[in-house]
């Protein structure tokens, strides 16, 4: 077990790699009354096309089934794992995302079963034809209900747009018609292939002793019997500079109009630090130029073009990454044409000095210790960081890095116009 | 368990509650403003909490205020509203870093105080009126957020059902204020109002972080100076007697139609029969082992999401869902068997053990942010009781499945709101 303290947050994080390959990490929180794990794969709705275990042939697989796998899961022969969780005074929940899937808990009693729970169900997969297709009606819903969710339907469909290829342009819980593909034996194929504790992370966050935590994941572990599982073959074709749409417009039942614009990055390939300086440069690069504490926002606001909706944010993961900023507006044309205008003239280097600068990242500093208040933040984004190779607990002295060189080279490297696109959702 | 120790004193026109903690790496504080909910002031209200976060005397733009923040690493102030039974409640929250966690250890709380004191106290006017396009643009947002809950059909849906089962009660006012009344408010009105609800709301204050609480004392002694003022309790809309049950059916473009249906209990907050009520709701639908997750998602298929949850001050009991627009009546019918159920007392000393623990282990959990503890000590003010924690977990540990069974009895079907959309088969 290795121990890796930080020492002016305070904050001590335990870790070890099981014989299995699987990362466990424990943070002690004391003082807290709540324990937060996530076991998490590193699997998401963007693999859907790969070399299944024990096979030579790539296989694509319908739209949606990540998430369809994540639902199943917890169904069992002898009944529902959220019953077993109440049971233990926990509640539990999942989720699935671009490029992970994870499975969580959090309780203030019973830790030790919780865990237990949650490492046995994640391991023990169970699919009949029966279930898969009763599954089916409630996914059906889910997927209903965000066709009718305009916020939502803005997000995809802008990424929708920057893409040609890339499947994070897909739903994550697909349509119903992909998912009514879905098999039983399609789902145990999924899982083999990316539930093997090698690709697996489990994050445990809460008043708890990491020795005793580690000797039961430890002990659980080392009573199931994996073979070691070769690297996983991801395929993705190759995706052009351009976007695929530069505009879009969707027409729902809505009365104020929404409009996004988004930028994707013309190279995600960086991982670990690298990987880091440029997501925290062009988050500061962003705030410094659509930040309330700005013109730019300001006049935006004044002019009834933005209101208390509006956003603006940079992610990355491996293979994608892309800006997204906007909101509800009064004028959707408008808005798109003067953010793309206050990006594209930004590369000059005019919107920001060195003050406005060390102010942003006295920003970001103290927003990172709010976020370090909650449990939830720091299991699932250190898991985030590290299926990337990079390490949650080095953002501040990253920020405190920042320079504005590296701010004017992040928005030359992303700011282009080919790269833009628009998505508005407009009253019918 | 931790269990929260909360210090009061009340400085004038103040109630201060401070809660010492080191758990957290902030240090937040919650100033809350009641007065009774009322048709007369709800747009005012919501209005004023904006109109004083977007600048004060001393930073008179948004933009200014807003640097000042991050210059104090990242400040973070928000305003919300509320309801809560018949009050309606302000509330502005700064959270600011806790030095010891930063490189440079200046002294931040004092400059949260000032700054709360500066936006409370001195807000950008002149002449007893707010700054013009201050208030203005602010007008223009929150008519842009009183529109938002159209476009988001599953508060539509909500916000439609208490509108509907409310009518005649100060409860179906709409938290952010009514459009019709936007228009006639100006900059005078606006601060004229805002004169009188310093002068008479009810005033508390949370402090929730690593404090002294002597200095903390000090801070509103000096820079919250607010007079004494007697408490305005609100009227008691409506006795729970006998309900004629109401179904409301609207259609509009939706793919998914929403079935939300609202029940009167009589039991509010404080009432010794409340431990008992939030158990029988646990066990009906408040979670993912309860009656109807199991009976209308899991068994049925027919909702991704179907709960039900409490209006803790009001006395009400809603059930959500998203369905198919042909789902209707197997829903209903099924939603009905398991109030039936819960009347006829068909669940187990095991589902009473079980959301026993899920309910007390939520508690814990929201204790354990300071924006949680604040909320939940709050609820003392509003029901005017005095109840800790350990009190409540007793109170919840005794009930017993016949008081359940009681509660259950109690609650009475007021209304059935359905949103669907155009394909339903009558």
């Amino acid at each position: 077990m290795e121990q890796i303290a930080f020492d002016q947050l305070q904050e001590k994080l335990y870790y070890e790699k099981m014989a299995n390959g699987l990362d466990v990490y424990v943070l002690p929180k004391n003082g807290f009354n709540k324990t937060f794990a996530t076991f998490t794969t590193k699997y998401g709705s963007i693999d859907n096309h790969f070399v299944p275990l024990d096979k030579n042939e790539p296989v694509k697989v319908p739209d949606g089934i990540a998430h369809f796998l994540e639902h199943k899961m917890f169904e069992k022969e002898d009944g529902d794992v959220f019953q077993q969780f109440s049971r233990q005074g926990a509640s539990a929940n999942a989720f699935t995302s671009f490029t992970r899937t994870a499975y969580l808990f959090s309780s203030t009693s019973n830790v030790q079963e919780n865990l237990t729970t949650l490492i046995d169900f994640v391991q023990d997969p169970y699919f009949t034809k029966e279930t898969v297709e009763k599954e089916k009606g409630i996914i059906g819903q889910e997927i209903t209900m965000y066709d009718d969710n305009p916020d939502w339907r803005l997000y995809y469909g802008l990424i929708a747009n920057l893409y040609h290829h890339h499947p994070v342009k897909i739903d994550i819980a697909g349509t119903i018609e992909s998912i009514s593909h879905i098999t039983k034996d399609m789902l145990y194929e999924c899982y083999h292939t990316f539930y093997h504790p090698s690709n697996m992370l489990l994050f445990v966050v809460g008043p708890v002793d990491p020795e005793a935590i580690i000797a039961q994941v430890r002990e659980n572990q080392a009573s199931k019997s994996y073979s070691e599982q070769p690297a996983i073959d991801r395929i993705f074709d190759q995706e052009p500079q351009t976007v695929a749409e530069t505009i879009s417009t969707l027409r729902m039942n809505v009365q104020t109009p929404k409009c996004m614009v988004g930028i994707k990055t013309n190279d995600a390939s960086q991982q670990g630090a690298e990987m880091l300086k440029k997501e925290l440069s062009l988050n500061v690069m962003l705030d410094l130029l659509f930040g309330k504490s700005g013109q730019h926002y300001n006049d935006l606001y004044r002019e009834g073009l933005i209101d208390d909706t509006f956003s603006y944010d940079y992610s990355q993961e491996s293979g994608f990454g892309f800006a997204m900023i906007g909101g509800d507006t009064s004028d959707p044309n408008k808005l798109a044409e003067k953010v793309k205008e206050i990006l594209l003239q930004s590369t000059n280097g005019a919107n920001w000095d060195e003050a406005a600068l060390q102010r942003s990242i006295k920003k970001k500093i103290g927003g990172f210790l709010r976020a370090l208040n909650s449990p939830e933040y720091i299991a699932n984004q250190f898991t985030r960081y590290s299926f990337n190779d990079m390490d949650l607990f080095q953002i501040v002295p990253f920020l405190e890095k920042l320079t504005l060189d590296d701010i004017n080279e992040a928005a030359k490297e992303l700011i282009s116009e080919e790269r833009m696109s628009v998505c508005q959702v407009l009253p019918k | 368990m931790n269990i929260t120790t909360e210090t009061v004193k009340e400085i004038d026109g103040v109630k201060l509650h401070q809660i010492k903690t080191d758990k957290y790496k902030t240090n937040t504080i919650v100033w809350k403003m009641k007065a009774p909910l009322s048709k007369d002031t709800v747009t005012l209200r919501a209005l004023l909490p904006h109109v004083l976060e977007s600048s004060s005397a001393a930073y008179p733009t948004t933009a200014k205020l807003r640097a000042y923040l991050d210059e104090l690493y990242g400040a973070s102030l928000y305003v919300d509203l509320s309801k809560k039974g018949e009050y309606h409640i302000i509330s502005m929250t700064i959270e600011m870093a806790n030095e010891k966690f930063l490189s440079d250890q200046t002294p931040l709380l004092r400059k949260a105080f000032e700054l709360l004191s500066e936006l409370l106290l001195h807000p950008l006017s002149n002449n007893g009126a707010f700054d013009r396009e201050v208030v203005e643009s602010e007008k223009r947002t929150l008519k842009q957020r009183i529109q938002a809950v159209n476009d988001d059909k599953m508060r539509y849906a909500n916000l439609r059902l208490v509108q509907e089962m409310c009518k005649d009660e100060a409860y179906a006012l709409h938290v952010h204020g009514e459009l019709d009344d936007l228009p006639l408010i100006t900059e005078s009105s606006l601060y004229h109002y805002y004169e009188k609800a310093l002068a008479e709301d009810e005033l508390d204050l949370y402090m929730i972080g690593d404090i002294d609480t002597n200095e903390v004392e000090q801070y509103v002694r000096e820079l919250l100076p607010l007079k004494t003022r007697p408490i305005k309790e609100a009227s008691i809309a409506r006795a729970n007697d006998l309900i004629e049950p109401e179904t409301i059916k609207e259609e509009q473009d939706v793919k998914q139609a929403k079935l939300n249906i609202g029940y009167r209990t009589g039991i509010t907050y404080g009432d010794p029969e409340y431990s008992a009520l939030q158990i029988f709701n646990g066990i009906f639908g408040g979670f993912s082992h309860s009656k109807l997750f199991i009976n209308v998602r899991e068994k049925a298929s027919l909702a991704y999401y179907v709960a039900s949850r409490l209006e803790s001050h009001k006395g009400l009991l809603m059930v959500m869902s998203g369905i198919d627009n042909n789902s209707y009546g197997q829903a209903t019918s099924i939603i009905e068997e398991q109030l039936e159920e819960m009347q006829k007392g068909a669940f187990t000393e095991e589902e009473i053990t079980q959301t026993k623990a899920v309910i007390q282990n939520q508690m814990l959990e929201t204790m354990d942010t300071a924006r949680g503890v604040a909320e939940v000590l709050y609820h003392n003010i509003v029901s005017q009781q005095k109840m800790d924690l350990t009190e409540w977990m007793n109170g919840m540990e005794a009930v017993t499945k016949e008081d359940i069974i009681t509660v259950a009895k109690k609650v009475q079907l007021d209304t059935i709101y359905f949103l669907h959309g155009k394909e339903v088969q009558k």
